[in-house]
């Protein structure tokens, strides 16, 4: 199985104090350190197990700079095939549809029988994966937490529902499903497995190479623009629980049962 | 020789200790009886050159003694593993049968050797006095002795056939022995003497990734660490065989006395038992599949604090933590890693710190206002500074544990020392990096603290936190000499330099828990008691497991990442005994045993019955100052 895991570079958020930069655009990047968003990690790791159930290949792909360059080698390290980035200025400032165009024009260069991607990144708002499906006229499932080959035609997978409850689908392949965190348990790499890779080339493919029209992706042919950036003000604060421990207890009981967290 | 001929660690278990003793210089004196009495089964008037005359007479006195003692050893061996049962030597049953049977049919054949051979003798000089033949003197009391007398009035055609089989029970009885040697522990007794030989001498160092190979080439060695049983090395594999089972290092193991899915006893014995399934003495080898997952768990290998209790108790002196960090080498380099550790080995990798904290903040905790008036803390950047305080993480960043930090300071401060601390410029000393397999993270925290020291061209290194203290003494090469604070204390103390204030609440009883890295690793036990002790009005108690055999408060540095299966905390089981040994004050010198103590403390419900003080801040706080 062929499969094509779509990856993003993001400021770590478990790593960052995140800040407003000072004209409020956005957030301060001089102190950032970037990982993988982390569900493109699991998806990664997904994409592994399959493989080396069911025999295939693994692409990473992601659109950026030199720099995102880094992802990529990362999740070659952990035994991804081939990495390719998707980088040009003419993508710069892409919103949603953009870069699911670009991803598109991708997929339609080569062949995939599976198409991950993370179920949303930490800075992004969850849409690429959904829209790269339309796009393609392929099937889609979002929030996928486990994944069964069923036939060389169909998958199994199953979805979390709000709530915790899970709902089981079958998919025709080819299709794109967009991954959850707990799927599996990612495999880790480091600074050794990087090293072993760090030779290996990857390619970057520019609009010339997608056929792309420069005029329908970038900035200029953004649909969707940011207008504000804020950290919104600390609501009411907590309520703080007085007295002994007992009536504390009793009393937290009664609060989180009036909430209906206790069945 | 001290651990091998001088049996040097067995009276730590007195019982069994004495009686391996005896034991063993029974076999010593015995071995030469063994081949003569094979000979004598040739030649009547056989005896070995020299030991004819006045020392061989002594040698049969000695021998029949030896016979007797190694006799009732077996006896009493016998007796403790059938009755008494020492909770040690029981075999849980994830681990399959009991050993009982195996020791007893062990115990037995040596006592049958034993009596064969005094019934032998015995016999020989009963038939002789009753043929008024001059008659070897045979010690009073001793087995062959008694079993002469028991046999003084038996007819001499009876003797005969006694004494041609009681040859013979011995030597089928030896030759069997012989032949058994290879499947059990009896093995230890000759392997015993390679693998003590061949024992690491620096034990405090970690095992290299690999033997001759040089740390910068590490990365032309294609796996690490060990995965199948055939990466291990043969002095570890010579370990596996020389394992007596005597179950010593499970009995002083904090991860087995909570009930980690750790037993380092059961790490062997299982892999012996691995080998004997998987490479038999008839028919070729197996396989070579990857031991996590069939022979051992993933939790099981993680389950280790790396205290080095085990290896301080046992006999044979097999080592423990380089196999269990060359199995997580493994791991990691398959990528097999608890997620709850994965995080803070890629911030580490990212920021220096398992916190994902700020690089440039790292000497935040030397800025507040109040502490300023009181100390100022240089940065050490080549500027003339003397002492290097290497701070580390946890006492950089965590809220509680920077009190520790700045205690240091203010102490180096009042001895006058000139000092400063690398500040931003600082990354974690890797040790537990390198504890949990991740050589090559460890390797460039290494380079880059190298680099940083270096170039603060400072002349000795202090540091408040053991783990620091191991890796930079240990762990690094081209550093200056580094000390722990405790040292340069009790050095300022017995010069008379320092004054303490009388204790505030006499009520108080301390007791002095030694962390791992500190004591057992580095044999710093009587500074800090010394510190201790100089305090005036301080009362200490000592816990019943102190100094070399302290018991663990849970591990530290990558360790409080780690979520273990267990029935109880470590640490709570350590503030017990604290209270057990009537102390309501646990100081120790560790920030990772002040994380554990003090969560331990509010575990086990024992707030405001217990509190917990790091010596540096006990130190802090009693010093009088003349302003």
């Amino acid at each position: 199985m062929e499969i094509l895991v779509c990856v993003k570079r993001v400021p770590d958020t478990s790593e960052n104090e995140i800040q407003l930069n000072s004209s409020g655009t956005g957030i301060e990047t001089d102190d950032l350190v970037y990982s993988i968003n982390e569900p493109d990690n699991y998806a990664v790791e997904e994409a592994l197990q399959i493989v080396s159930k069911v025999g295939g290949k693994v692409t990473v792909v992601t659109i950026g700079g030199e720099d995102d360059e880094e992802v990529l080698r990362r999740e070659m390290a952990m035994g991804a095939h081939h990495g390719v980035l998707i980088s040009d200025q003419a993508f710069s400032g892409s919103d949603g549809r953009s870069l699911a165009a670009i991803l598109k024009a991708f997929v339609q260069k080569a062949h995939y029988d599976l198409i991950l991607c993370g179920v949303q990144a930490d800075d992004g708002a969850a849409q690429v994966g959904g829209m790269l499906a339309a796009m393609l006229d392929y099937p889609f499932a979002s929030l996928v937490n486990s994944i069964e080959v069923a036939d060389v035609e169909k998958l199994k997978v199953s979805r979390e529902i709000e709530g915790g409850n899970k709902e089981i689908h079958e998919i025709d392949l080819p299709c794109v499903l967009s991954i959850q965190t707990g799927i599996n348990e990612p495999r880790y790499v480091g600074m050794r497995g990087i090293r072993q890779v760090a030779s290996v080339p990857i390619p970057t493919l520019g609009p010339a190479d997608l056929d792309i029209d420069p005029r329908t992706v970038g900035k200029g042919a953004a649909k969707v623009g940011r207008v504000d950036y804020f950290i919104p003000a600390f609501g009411k604060g907590a309520e703080m629980l007085q007295g002994k421990r007992e009536d504390i207890v009793d009393r937290l009981v009664e609060l989180v049962a009036a909430k209906g967290g206790l069945n | 020789m001290q651990f091998w001929l001088g049996q040097w660690k067995h009276p730590r278990y007195p019982t069994a200790g004495i009686l391996h003793i005896l034991i063993f210089a029974g076999f010593i004196l015995l071995a030469s009886r063994a081949f003569a009495v094979l000979v004598l089964g040739v030649t009547d008037n056989f005896v070995f050159p020299t030991f004819s005359g006045r020392l061989g007479h002594t040698y049969g006195i000695v021998r029949d003694y030896a016979a007797t003692v190694v006799f009732l050893c077996m006896v009493i061996a016998a007796t403790r593993r059938l009755v008494f049962r020492p909770a040690r030597y029981a075999v849980p049953a994830k681990f399959g049968k009991a050993h009982t049977a195996d020791a007893i049919f062990l115990l037995a054949l040596i006592a049958i050797l034993m009596l064969a051979d005094s019934l032998f003798e015995a016999s020989k000089a009963a038939a002789n006095l009753q043929q008024q033949q001059p008659v070897e003197f045979l010690a009073v009391l001793s087995l062959p002795w008694m079993l002469k007398s028991a046999l003084s009035s038996t007819p001499i055609p009876v003797l005969q056939n006694v004494h041609l089989g009681s040859y013979f029970l011995h030597e089928i009885t030896f030759f069997f022995l012989l032949c058994y040697r290879p499947f059990g522990i009896q093995f230890h007794v000759e392997t015993s003497l390679f693998s003590i030989y061949f024992s690491k001498l620096d034990r405090e160092a970690l095992k290299p990734v690999r033997w001759g190979v040089p740390d910068e080439r590490i990365d032309e060695v294609k796996s690490l660490g060990v995965k199948t049983f055939e990466d291990f090395t043969w002095k570890h594999m010579l370990d596996f065989y020389s394992c007596a089972d005597c179950g010593r290092c499970s009995d002083q193991c904090p991860a087995n006395a909570v009930g980690r899915p750790l037993s380092p006893r059961f790490l062997t014995i299982k892999a012996r038992d691995y080998v004997f399934r998987h490479y038999p003495v008839l028919g070729s080898a197996t396989n070579s599949k990857p031991l996590i997952g069939e022979l051992y768990s993933e939790d099981e290998i993680w389950s280790c604090t790396t205290c080095g209790a085990c290896e301080q108790e046992c006999p044979l002196l097999v080592e423990y933590i380089d196999k269990i960090v060359d199995l997580r080498r493994g791991m990691m380099d398959d990528g097999n890693v608890p997620q709850s550790i994965q995080k803070p080995l890629k911030a580490l990798e990212s920021r220096g710190n398992p916190y994902g904290k700020l690089g440039k903040k790292r000497a935040d905790w030397t800025k507040s206002e109040e502490f300023r008036k009181a100390c100022n803390v240089k940065i050490a950047d080549g500027n003339g500074v003397n002492t290097l305080f290497f701070v580390d993480s946890i006492t950089s960043y965590d809220d509680r544990i920077q009190s520790i930090g700045r205690a240091t300071a203010k102490i180096l401060d009042h001895f006058g020392e000139n000092f400063g601390i690398l500040g931003p410029e600082e990354k974690d000393s890797g040790h537990e990096v390198r504890r949990f397999g991740e050589e090559t993270l460890f390797m460039a925290l290494r380079e880059h603290n190298v680099e940083a020291i270096q170039s603060c061209a400072v002349r000795i290194i202090v540091t408040a936190d053991p783990h620091a203290y191991n890796a930079l003494k240990h762990d690094y090469k081209d550093v200056p000499p580094v000390e722990h604070i405790s040292q340069l204390i009790s050095r300022e103390v017995k010069a008379g330099k320092i004054k303490f204030n009388p204790i505030k609440n006499e009520m108080d009883v301390y007791t002095y828990h030694d962390p791992c890295y500190l004591g057992r690793h580095n044999h710093i036990y009587d500074e800090p008691r010394n510190v201790l002790d100089a305090v005036p009005g301080l009362k200490r108690v000592e816990m019943s497991r102190c100094r070399e055999r302290s018991f663990c408060c849970g591990g530290g540095g990558l360790m409080l990442f780690y979520e273990p299966k267990e029935d109880q905390r470590i640490g709570v089981r350590r503030v017990q005994m604290a209270a057990e040994a009537g102390a309501n004050v646990i100081v120790t010198a560790c920030p990772f045993c002040m994380v554990n103590i003090e969560d331990a403390i509010k575990v086990a419900g024992m707030e405001g019955k217990m509190t917990a003080i790091d010596l540096a801040e006990l130190v802090d706080q009693q010093i009088a100052r003349d302003n």
